[in-house]
């Protein structure tokens, strides 16, 4: 199964189970969790179901184009259902049979995984899942999001594209992968990986960038206190990129990497926060309309 | 019980179907489960022969061999009226009587007369009548799934209980009757799921009686004790075939266990040029990150395999170790290039980059705390021979943080410091002291056995603790967000068991001042407060320890108050005490050491003067100490310097036994608080100097004895 093939059969499985297909967020973010389509839709009591592909950047895992199985940027195929259904897993093994992985061909396993995003103030149980003992998901009940019991619960399933698409078309390198026709993964990104790696790992200009997260939080905080949540979210995760690229330069040691990781945890806490007050407040408006 | 109530005997079966449980849950948990069960049975007077709990990835057993058909009757008597009130002079029972005995269900005549202290009064047994077994376990089930706890529980759905993961479905039968309850959003029934490729889907039971083999048609080995025992066998018949043997590791033979419903193993392999990376790059990614088995030759070399285990039968068995085989090879190819990565620069070269690491924003890079440690390990290696080597293995002890195979596996810290130590032609004794200077990791591990690595085993500790506290991050409560608390007893351990003569007390000032010149700990008053709140921190973890190996709060007090700059001191100490505390003798000392602590508490200074001195018994007492003092001062130091054994703490103990009398006598012929200031100052100087000598082992008058 070519590359694309993989994203639109999943789109299609999704979409027939009454899932919204939504469109990657243009912000970087290093997950799918980070979309806004995930972190604040999954907060305050609303059901909602969706998915999308997203690009997912982590300077500190590239490798120059060189690691066959290690990315800078890699894709996600994110699906949240709010709440979690009681079928759910077998929803999710239902898909990998869409996308030709018959459970009973393989050794399909749930190993326990309790999925934990600092920066975002959110943890969640679950698994990573196992096919033959390559890890090609991350399934997770979110618990807490932005420091904030979630109630109802969602279901969050991410899956790994690269390392099922690997999978399937039986290629032990990531760029040696067929997007369609002639067309290889290399063909798309491999000059990105490799620049993007130089950059972090030796380019990336320390000083400029700790300067950047400072200005990032500076606006973020700004923007919540003028309540306009989504831009105030949109910089914390621009802090958190930045950070992510001090952290690949090497920039921190143990002690002020926490640190600078509860500064973007503390922003991540106050979107979340005024994003379900706001959710309140215009539950009580439109309740008084009614009235 | 009546003989046809035995054929109606059944057995009953409980089945908490889950999404899969995490397996470092289960032993616990099934443990939990089959002790809750037996507790309930016996407080609802229901009897069963055998409670057996079972537990796979996917669910929870609780099965109850031949249980009663009914809870066994409660007898229990009810008081009535006075005797008086309910029976008239003739003896006939008045209205009370017989409205008490409509209201128990008795008849008058089965009611009895009994004394109390409030004289006597009626009374009348009730028996009440068990109920049926189902009704009983249908309310014993939904409360044990509702008690039982884990590590760490969750919600899901528009749910609020909690569960280790989702309940999806409940069986519970007794006999062939389902038992019927509602309990987390599920009810229960006598369905099962199978497992999930053998036999996927929902099947019914008949009986409890046949679930446990019905259960393994469907492709599920209930019992762990039963697959760990495949595992083992499965991996020792493949890999003995091939002439190697599994290293079967107790705990990841437990988890694995607990990852399948039907294990089958599996033999896969990996490039035979990966042997050539340390032992640490090639296990850890197989044992941790796979939980895969790793093989040994017959000599103890690895082998190029490794053996996994399935979760289902033969089917596809090779497509399933081709996909893994794959997966190990790729995190191998990382471990390689990392470990390559490394070895291009020596360890002593990336200790100068440890300047570019922040140990703790406000204590500074690592390579400072390296330095500090390199110092204090000096100060405890004084006078020996590896003193040489402790500011280049300080350097170097850190230096691996650096290293890309540690920055992937943190657990190979030291581990991986060894090993370029040791490739890269370090000393042998440097490269084991990079790695001991971790040690202990956790509760119960190994301790260096070298002096260099104990040495800098204890510095980076007590650097560690005296850093974090002289900026105010000190641990409170349960919160301990630094594990500072293990950092301490690692410390007090490791000194204790290396008997080192500078004490922690001098070293935790030492590091203080080091600390204080770097400008993070402030001025000296400040240094001082730092000094005192680790050393209280450190006598609180010393004093866990204490109680912990079972000697008695009072006695470790006791013991502390005399000290506690060299564990191993207090130890012995501790030791020594709790084998007299329960002597007469010791009795004797203590009280007469606590009657001179009390009265002395009230001194102004120690300066006395024996001129001033009117009765015999000042002269005694005088007398005694001195020489005591000198006596017992000679022995404690030959024991710090390891001239005697251990049992110096007894004999001066005992020697200081001879004391009691004198002091009994001296508080019969002298009255200490006299008008005469001069005297009465006297007396109590030389009384709170008596009572010094007295707590030169143990503070006495700590000590509580049965009694008091």
């Amino acid at each position: 199964m070519i590359f694309q093939d993989l994203i639109l059969t999943l789109e299609r499985y999704w979409a027939q189970r009454d899932v919204t297909i939504q469109q990657p967020y243009v912000v970087e973010v290093g997950a799918g969790t980070m979309s806004p389509h995930t972190f604040l839709r999954v907060l305050g009591p609303e059901p909602w179901s969706v998915a999308y592909v997203q690009p997912s950047r982590r300077p500190a895992d590239g490798r120059y184009g060189d690691n066959p199985n290690r990315l800078f940027q890699h894709h996600q195929y994110q699906v949240i259902l709010k709440p979690s259904p009681d079928n759910v897993q077998d929803l999710y093994l239902g898909s990998l049979a869409a996308i030709g992985i018959d459970p009973a061909q393989h050794d399909i396993r749930f190993v326990e995984d309790n999925w934990e995003a600092p920066t975002l103030g959110a943890w969640g149980t679950g698994w990573e899942v196992w096919l033959d003992g390559m890890e090609i998901t991350q399934f997770t009940y979110f618990q807490q999001v932005g420091g904030i019991e979630v109630r109802p619960v969602s279901a969050e399933i991410t899956y790994g594209l690269e390392r099922i698409a690997m999978y399937l078309q039986r290629v032990d390198n990531v760029y040696d992968l067929k997007w369609v026709g002639d067309l290889t993964y290399g063909d798309v990104y491999h000059r990105a990986e490799y620049e993007f790696s130089k950059y972090a790992f030796e380019l990336a200009d320390i000083d400029v960038l700790r300067a950047s997260f400072e200005n990032y939080e500076r606006e973020a905080s700004r923007c919540i206190d003028q309540s306009l949540i989504l831009p105030a979210y949109d910089y914390v995760l621009k802090c958190s990129h930045v950070f992510n690229i001090l952290d690949a330069r090497g920039a921190f040691g143990t002690a002020q990497r926490a640190e600078y990781m509860a500064r973007v945890r503390s922003l991540a806490r106050l979107v979340a926060r005024a994003w379900v007050d706001r959710e309140h407040e215009e539950a009580a408006v439109n309740g008084d309309r009614r009235e | 019980m009546a003989t046809d109530e035995n054929r109606l005997v059944k057995d009953a079966v409980l089945e908490i179907g889950v999404e899969e449980l995490p397996a470092r849950f289960m032993r616990q948990a099934l443990a939990d489960a089959r002790e809750y069960i037996i507790e309930a049975l016996a407080t609802a007077r229901l009897e069963a022969s055998e409670v057996r709990v079972y537990g796979t990835p996917r669910r929870i057993i609780v099965q109850l061999r031949q249980v009663a058909p009914r809870q066994n009757d409660l007898v229990r008597e009810v008081r009535g009226p006075a005797a008086r009130a309910a029976f008239d002079s003739e003896g006939k029972p008045t209205k009370a009587a017989l409205g008490f005995a409509r209201s128990t269900g008795v008849s008058v005549e089965a009611l009895a007369c009994r004394p109390t202290p409030q004289g006597d009064y009626v009374y009348a047994t009730v028996t009440e009548g068990g109920r049926p077994a189902g009704a009983v376990l249908a309310e014993v089930f939904p409360q044990m799934i509702a008690a039982m706890s884990f590590p760490k529980s969750m919600r899901w759905g528009s749910h609020d209980f909690r569960f280790a993961r989702p309940i999806r479905w409940i069986l519970a039968l007794l006999g062939t009757d389902v038992i019927d309850f509602h309990t987390h959003a599920v009810s229960s029934g006598r369905a099962t799921w199978g497992h999930r490729t053998l036999a996927p889907g929902a099947h019914e039971i008949e009986s409890a009686e046949e679930y446990l083999l019905r259960l393994r048609e469907l492709g599920v080995m209930a019992d762990p004790q039963e697959r760990a025992k495949s595992i083992r066998e499965q991996a020792e018949s493949l890999t003995s075939s091939i002439g190697g043997q599994a290293v079967i590791d107790p705990e990841l033979l437990e988890e694995v266990t607990f990852l399948v419903e039907w294990p089958r193993a599996f033999v896969g392999r990996f490039a035979s040029d990966y042997l050539d990376l340390p032992e640490a790059c090639v296990i850890t990614p197989m044992k941790d990150h796979q939980r895969y088995f790793p093989v040994r030759e017959p000599g103890g070399n690895l082998m190029s395999v490794f053996v996994g285990v399935r979760n289902g039968g033969d089917h596809a068995i090779d497509v399933v170790r081709e996909g893994n085989e794959k997966v190990l090879a790729a995190r191998l190819a990382d471990a390689r290039f990392f470990y390559e990565e490394d070895m291009k620069r020596p360890l002593a070269e990336r200790a100068d980059d440890l300047r570019g690491v922040v140990f703790q924003e406000k204590l500074g890079t690592m390579y400072e705390k390296a330095t500090r440690i390199g110092l204090l390990a000096s100060e405890l290696l004084y006078g020996a021979p590896e003193a040489a080597l402790v500011q280049r293995t300080a350097c170097l002890a850190k230096a691996d943080l650096v290293t890309s195979v540690v920055r992937e596996f943190t657990e190979l810290q030291g581990v991986m410091g060894r090993e370029y130590a040791l490739r890269q032609g370090e000393d042998r004794t440097v490269a084991e002291a990079i790695f001991e200077h971790y040690l202990p990791r956790f509760a119960g591990d190994v301790l260096p056995a070298s002096p260099l690595g104990a040495a800098l085993s204890v510095a980076d500790k007590i650097d560690t603790l005296v850093g974090y506290f002289s900026i105010g991050l000190i641990p409170s409560g349960s919160a301990d967000p630094y594990a500072l608390r293990r950092q301490a007893a690692g410390a007090v351990s490791v000194h204790a068991e290396w008997k080192f003569r500078v004490g922690l007390d001098s070293l935790v000032a030492r590091a203080a001042s080091l600390f204080g010149e770097a400008g993070v700990a402030g001025d000296a008053s400040r240094q001082a407060q730092v000094v005192e709140d680790v050393m209280g921190f450190i006598r609180a973890r010393m004093k866990a320890s204490l109680e912990e190996a079972g000697l008695r709060h009072d006695i470790a007090d006791a013991v502390l108050a005399a000290g506690f700059g060299r564990p191993v001191c207090v130890f012995e100490r501790a030791q020594a005490v709790a084998q007299v505390v329960d002597e007469g003798w010791f009795a004797a000392l203590a009280t007469a050491g606590s009657r001179v602590r009390n009265i002395a508490m009230n001194a102004q200074s120690e300066a006395f003067n024996p001129t001033l001195f009117q009765d015999d018994a000042e002269h005694a007492l005088f007398d005694a100490a001195k020489s005591l003092e000198a006596e017992v001062r000679t022995s404690i130091e030959a024991r710090m310097s390891g001239f005697v054994d251990r049992t110096a703490y007894i004999s001066a103990l005992e020697r200081m036994s001879v004391i009691s009398p004198v002091i009994d006598r001296y508080f019969e012929k002298v009255m200490v608080m006299v008008d005469d200031e001069a005297v009465r100052n006297n007396r109590l100087a030389m009384l709170k100097w008596v009572s010094g000598v007295l707590s030169m082992v143990i503070d006495l008058s700590t000590i509580v004895f049965a009694g008091e």
